[in-house]
């Protein structure tokens, strides 16, 4: 069953080219000392004047420090949310209307952006009518939007690192007198910091990426990131947006990456710590 | 039964008398339900100052929510707990006077040995001095001095149970309750460790209240067992009266084995009674009366290690039968004889093995007498 046989190779180089040649080229590209993007000037490459470029490009370093910072907003509000839904979810036993909160809880990790993104603008604009908040569309608006779907991943990461969460512990906290609001903070939050920690880098990352939805709730002056780099590729690629997007997809993995391995090696660890209170039975 | 007990406690049970005027923890009529399952079915219980209580009954009789609503986990659908003469029914599990052992530990995963046995004393705000002399002499107390700093999971399981027993003790409850609490160990190891816990129970003074599904650990530790069996409790009483004098064929079929004969009262008076029983040939005569109308039903249950082994034909009419040896087993201290009485019915004897020639011994296929002692049967009710 194990035999590499040239097809099974095959497959597996069809499949990484197919994901990362795209990426790859605009990597490579990036490089590049032409201002032709498609057109390798071999004598004077690689190169980081593109990079050299963006530095003094005020537009876009305003954006890329705009993304930053509603990120960052937006992943911690997703883990106070996701966290808080996620406990209730796992730990209020069973209740009425579970399945569907749990379900409307995730529902966002499906529903289709376009459809996110309008219903927030028309909230947005009936309310503004309604209260006068909020005025007008810019960071607040675009990070509102983005913790309501980045909250969806905080979900369900708390929920299923809570799922092999064993109950005794709390209540062993509670009987040794501890009240509920300590045996949170000392032992539950401890407990699951990995989960959140990987959770906020989760969030973070999606809202880094987000265009489709920053579209419709951002207003004048609050530009992202994936938003001016959309709007600079409408008027034909230019060699400087590779170097761009070459730093964000860094970025990008960065945080995927980070997130993983960060949880695969205290999932490790909790495997290591069941197995080994079994093998002492 | 009991005008027996002074009888019972002479005959080589645990040595530790149990104070009955001090009475630490009651329960009154508790019911616990969970939807339509009937979990702890109106049980009343008293359980006395420096003794260790064993609820003992299979998965899923009640013992371990009992246990959780003493702990105050779990909240009765009806009736009272008191401890110490205090109800509990307001009681928070963090206010109660009570520290539990968890069958799974629950040693925090995070936190050292000394951070784990140190976290119940912080919660009482007291003097860091003070902690930190509780915790280090408590960790002597179990020998885990050494210890200290390391995490659970850097610990064996026996090590790992005492730093739950530390960090339950450590608050100097009044009461302790352990769930299943040597469950997780090994067998050599949980030998040891039942007369440590013993020891340690004793010089500490503290009541214990074990939950137990095994009849050997509750034998071995408890001043008292609680046999208890779909919710309900069904008989309470010393490991010996438990063992030797059972009071339903559910606690006799349940603590140890036991060969059940069904049978009718024939003579019945108050100093002996007659027992027929169709799949002996000859009648049970039982050297102590019951309370039973004549003609009534009954079980005459009789110990496997109660039963006499002989090639020789017993004297007396009554109280025999003969059988040959279809299986024995061979365990070393002792042997298990399963043999065949003359109506086909199957009988356990046990025979300690304190003779080592094996051609002394009865074997296979052999023509046997079982007679037994006139005191040794317990009658019960159909």
């Amino acid at each position: 069953m194990k035999s590499r046989s040239w097809f099974r190779r095959f497959a597996l180089f069809f499949g990484f080219a197919f994901l990362y040649v795209p990426i790859l080229s605009m990597v490579f590209f990036s490089f590049n000392n032409s201002r032709l993007v498609t057109v390798w000037d071999a004598a004077d490459s690689p190169t980081l004047k593109w990079y050299r470029a963006l530095l003094s490009n005020d537009q876009i370093l305003g954006a890329a420090w705009l993304s930053i910072k509603v990120a960052a907003v937006t992943a911690t509000g997703a883990v106070i949310l996701g966290t808080l839904a996620g406990l209730v979810l796992a730990r209020f036993g069973p209740f009425k209307g579970r399945t569907l909160l749990s379900g409307m809880t995730t529902a966002p990790l499906v529903m289709p952006e376009v459809i996110t993104g309008l219903s927030l603008l028309l909230l947005f604009v009936f309310l503004e009518q309604l209260i006068g908040w909020p005025q007008g569309r810019g960071f607040a608006t675009i990070v509102i939007a983005h913790i309501t779907f980045a909250m969806a991943y905080v979900t369900v990461v708390v929920q299923s690192r809570l799922a092999t969460f064993d109950d005794s512990l709390e209540e062993a906290a509670l009987d040794l007198g501890a009240r509920p609001a300590k045996v949170f903070f000392r032992i539950t939050l401890p407990l699951i910091l990995p989960a959140i920690l990987s959770g906020w880098l989760l969030a973070f990352t999606l809202s880094w990426d987000d265009l489709v939805i920053s579209q419709f709730v951002a207003g004048p002056g609050s530009t992202t990131l994936p938003m001016v780099v959309f709007s600079k590729v409408r008027l034909g690629v230019s060699p400087d947006i590779n170097a761009l997007a070459t730093i964000m997809v860094t970025i990008v993995g960065l945080g995927v990456v980070l997130s993983a391995l960060y949880m695969r090696r205290q999932e490790r660890r909790v495997a290591l710590e069941m197995q080994m209170a079994k093998s002492e039975k | 039964m009991t005008e027996r007990q002074g009888h019972v406690s002479g005959e080589g049970g645990p040595p530790r008398p149990i104070d009955k005027s001090n009475e630490y923890v009651r329960i009154e009529n508790v019911t616990k339900r969970f939807g339509d399952f009937v979990a702890v079915d109106n049980v009343s219980l008293s359980i006395f100052k420096g003794e260790i209580f064993c609820l003992l009954g299979g998965s899923g009789c009640g013992k371990t929510t009992l246990l959780r609503m003493l702990a105050g986990f779990e909240a009765p659908t009806s009736g009272r707990i008191f401890i110490d003469g205090q109800d509990m029914e307001d009681t928070l599990p963090y206010e109660r006077p009570v520290n539990m052992m968890f069958q799974s530990y629950a040693l925090f995963p995070h936190m050292t040995v000394e951070k784990n046995v140190s976290f119940g004393l912080e919660q009482e705000k007291l003097p860091r001095k003070e902690i930190d002399q509780r915790v280090a002499e408590m960790l002597e107390t179990v020998k885990l001095s050494e210890l200290a700093r390391r995490k659970p999971h850097q610990l064996s399981g026996g090590q790992r149970q005492r730093v739950a027993l530390a960090r339950a003790l450590v608050k100097k409850p009044k009461l302790l309750l352990l769930d299943e609490p040597l469950g997780a160990l090994d067998k050599k190891l949980r030998e040891a460790t039942q007369f440590e816990l013993i020891n340690l129970q004793e010089k500490l003074g503290v009541t214990f209240v074990v939950v137990t599904h095994d009849q050997e650990e509750a034998m071995t530790l408890a001043s008292r067992i609680g046999v208890m069996d779909r919710g309900e409790i069904v008989q309470v009483g010393t490991p010996t009266e438990i063992y030797e004098y059972p009071t339903s064929r559910f606690v006799a079929d349940f603590i140890g084995s036991v060969n059940m004969f069904e049978g009718r009262l024939t003579e019945d008076e108050p100093n002996y009674v007659r027992i027929h029983a169709p799949e002996l040939s000859c009648a049970i005569y039982v050297d102590h009366g019951i309370s039973s109308a004549p003609g009534a039903a009954v079980w005459a249950a009789i110990r496997p290690e109660k039963i006499e082994l002989t090639r020789e034909e017993p004297a007396g009419p009554d109280n025999r039968a003969r059988g040959v040896v279809k299986d024995i087993a061979y365990m070393g201290d002792m042997s298990i004889y399963l043999v065949k009485i003359d109506s086909g019915k199957m009988v356990r004897v046990t025979l300690p093995n304190s003779v080592r020639q094996l051609s002394e011994r009865i074997s296979w296929d052999e023509t046997v007498w079982l007679s037994w002692d006139p005191s040794s049967p317990v009658i019960l009710p159909q």
